[in-house]
């Protein structure tokens, strides 16, 4: 079997995870799980390399952070499946007393979360600061992150391309998810974000598109190049095209699945369109 | 009666700048931030012996507290500089997030707070920040009184596990408290002991609360002052102990009167030991340009405002 063949059950398992999981509650955030769940997949299957006892402080190892924490499903799902905490946890997502909150946070404890996310444009400063702290103590290894395209329109994501553009942040891996789609509509119709590549180039970044970032080839073609590109003196984007809830068929091409769940019916059937690969929890 | 005295006057910014440079000899892992602001916050020294560990961020406060956040994955404790104002108020939800919800050992170092940044008026002279910091769970809120008490509060916060807001001013102000002391987190400092008033102050304004308790004493009222450094976690032992005493209260800050230390004191005081208070404090209003004593006086934060309040208690 190729790579991707191997994986495949994978990322099927995990959309039927962020399927059940959004309708359990009703709520949370289907459509940008689902978009970037081959992502998530072939970056903690394959391209990441951490310790799955986890240590807050990421020390010798890679870590991820997720800007666009309203993705979740997706976060919790793979790292569930990769062993980072019991698959029966995602019983319990967004419900009282859990660990698995509406957005991820810190803190309740989660293993796997470094940093709380959800109100938007936080992340890639944190991660130009955790890829700093690595550079402090000699730690060669990369920090990865994720943002939505929407995301972009906050302002202190500018901030820090400027920053990290400006001073070499070459540890840094940061992932747009480039969807088109924002709550109120598509992202050419709320804000233009017009060219996302330039905009990068402009600020001194190493800029890399995934043409299919739901084919899991080109994603991991594209991660392994980008980690080629580390250590280079410039930080590194890759500008991920996706298709927002990408293998339900009801929840492609629109923004309307961004943040509502399926009802029993719709959720059957984006289910028989995944069928269980490695159990479900 | 009290015996303090003015050593010479210096502003608590240098008391910062002074600590933080102690502190980077001391603490490998103290990394110092700062937004286009290295002279005013006297981080100078630091940038100078530790360039390795000085990030310039530029005209980016709400990045500089993401990467603030972001850096202490791996251990490091980064301090931030930069005007109160911008410290809080503008990136508040940062620090909400990234580092308060988060529960990131950011230390949150503030300068040029309240009336007495001076002439450059209203936009830059917060009045509201201690509301703010104090509303976040988990946030230490410290305003030391002089330059030797934000030294060695600059170096006691780096000893705390957790976020702290650290504020101090820009003016030259008395330096009055020992050069060589240990600064306790929460824990009041009782100046002078007396019987007929509380005096609880903060920041600037304790010296101003000896100088009312000297004006107090000439007509026969002992005053008790207590510098309140610690606004949160408050010593609500010293307070309620010290309105058992006096039944009479009076707060002093350079602050806002919705949100400030008054407020702290009043709903311990409600609790557990309802006292007739008075603020000293700004009346829900912005600044103006005008010079530090100018907008003291204009303002009602001084000694005499304090003698005032005190005889109303009393009256």
């Amino acid at each position: 079997m190729t790579e991707s063949q191997n994986l495949e059950p994978f990322v099927q398992q995990v959309r039927r995870d962020i399927l059940r999981q959004v309708h359990a509650v009703n709520s949370g955030h289907p459509g940008g799980s689902l978009g970037c769940t081959e992502f998530f997949s072939v970056l903690f299957k394959e391209v990441m390399q951490y310790d799955i006892n986890f240590k807050p402080d990421g020390e010798n190892e890679d870590i991820f952070f997720l800007s666009n924490g309203h993705i979740s499903p997706v976060y919790y799902s793979v790292l569930a499946r990769c062993g980072f905490f019991d698959v029966k946890e995602l019983n319990t997502f967004r419900k009282i007393n859990s660990r698995l909150q509406g957005h991820p946070t810190t803190h309740e404890g989660l293993p796997g979360i470094r940093i709380a996310s959800g109100s938007l444009g936080q992340g890639m400063s944190v991660s130009i600061g955790a890829a700093q702290t690595k550079k402090l103590n000699d730690d060669e290894h990369i920090v990865y992150s994720l943002h939505g395209d929407g995301e972009l329109q906050e302002g202190q994501n500018w901030e820090a391309i400027m920053y990290a553009g400006s001073k070499g942040i070459d540890n840094l891996i940061a992932t747009i998810d480039h969807n088109g789609q924002q709550i109120d509509g598509a992202t050419k119709e709320v804000m233009p974000l017009n060219n996302i590549k330039d905009k990068f180039t402009a600020f001194d970044w190493q800029v890399i598109e995934v043409n299919d970032g739901n084919d899991l080839d080109q994603v991991r073609n594209g991660l392994r190049k980008a980690r080629q590109l580390t250590g280079k003196g410039k930080p590194t984007v890759m500008i991920l095209n996706t298709v927002m809830g990408n293998g339900v068929d009801y929840m492609m091409h629109t923004h309307e699945w961004h943040g509502k769940a399926p009802d029993d019916e719709l959720l059957e059937k984006g289910l028989a369109q995944n069928p269980e690969t490695l159990g479900d929890y | 009666m009290n015996t303090f005295t003015n050593t010479g006057n210096i502003d608590t910014r240098s008391g910062f700048g002074a600590g933080l440079s102690e502190l980077g000899d001391k603490n490998k892992n103290v990394v110092a931030l700062c937004a286009d602001l290295t002279g005013s916050l006297k981080m100078n020294d630091f940038k100078k012996k530790f360039p390795e560990r000085f990030y310039q961020v530029g005209i980016a406060e709400a990045n500089m507290m993401g990467i603030a956040a972001g850096m202490t994955i791996g251990g490091k404790i980064p301090f931030t500089g930069t005007f109160a104002n911008f410290s809080t108020g503008r990136v508040y939800d940062q620090i909400r997030q990234s580092i308060a919800y988060s529960g990131k050992n950011v230390k949150l170092c503030a300068s040029h707070a309240g009336l007495t940044l001076g002439e450059d008026g209203a936009t830059h002279q917060i009045l509201e920040d201690i509301g703010m910091m104090k509303m976040l769970p988990g946030m230490t809120v410290i305003n030391p009184c002089d330059y030797n008490q934000t030294k060695a509060a600059t170096q006691a916060i780096a000893d705390h596990e957790g976020p702290v807001y650290l504020r101090f001013g820009r003016p030259k102000v008395p330096n009055f408290t020992a050069e060589d002391q240990k600064f306790e987190i929460g824990k009041a400092q009782i100046l002078q002991e007396g019987n007929d008033v509380s005096i609880f102050a903060i920041g600037h304004l304790v010296w101003e609360a000896l100088e009312a308790a000297k004006a107090l004493q000439e007509k026969g009222i002992q005053a008790e002052v207590i510098n309140l450094a610690t606004i949160k976690p408050l010593d609500e032992k010293a307070v309620i102990d010290s309105a058992k005493k006096t039944n009479a209260v009076v707060t002093a800050e350079e602050h806002n009167y919705y949100g400030g230390l008054g407020e702290s004191v009043a709903r311990t005081l409600a609790q557990h030991h309802p006292t007739r208070q008075e603020f000293v404090a700004t009346q829900d209003t912005f600044g103006e340009s005008g010079k530090p004593h100018e907008l003291l006086d204009k303002y009602g934060l001084n000694a005499d405002a304090i003698v005032v309040k005190a005889e109303k208690l009393l009256g």
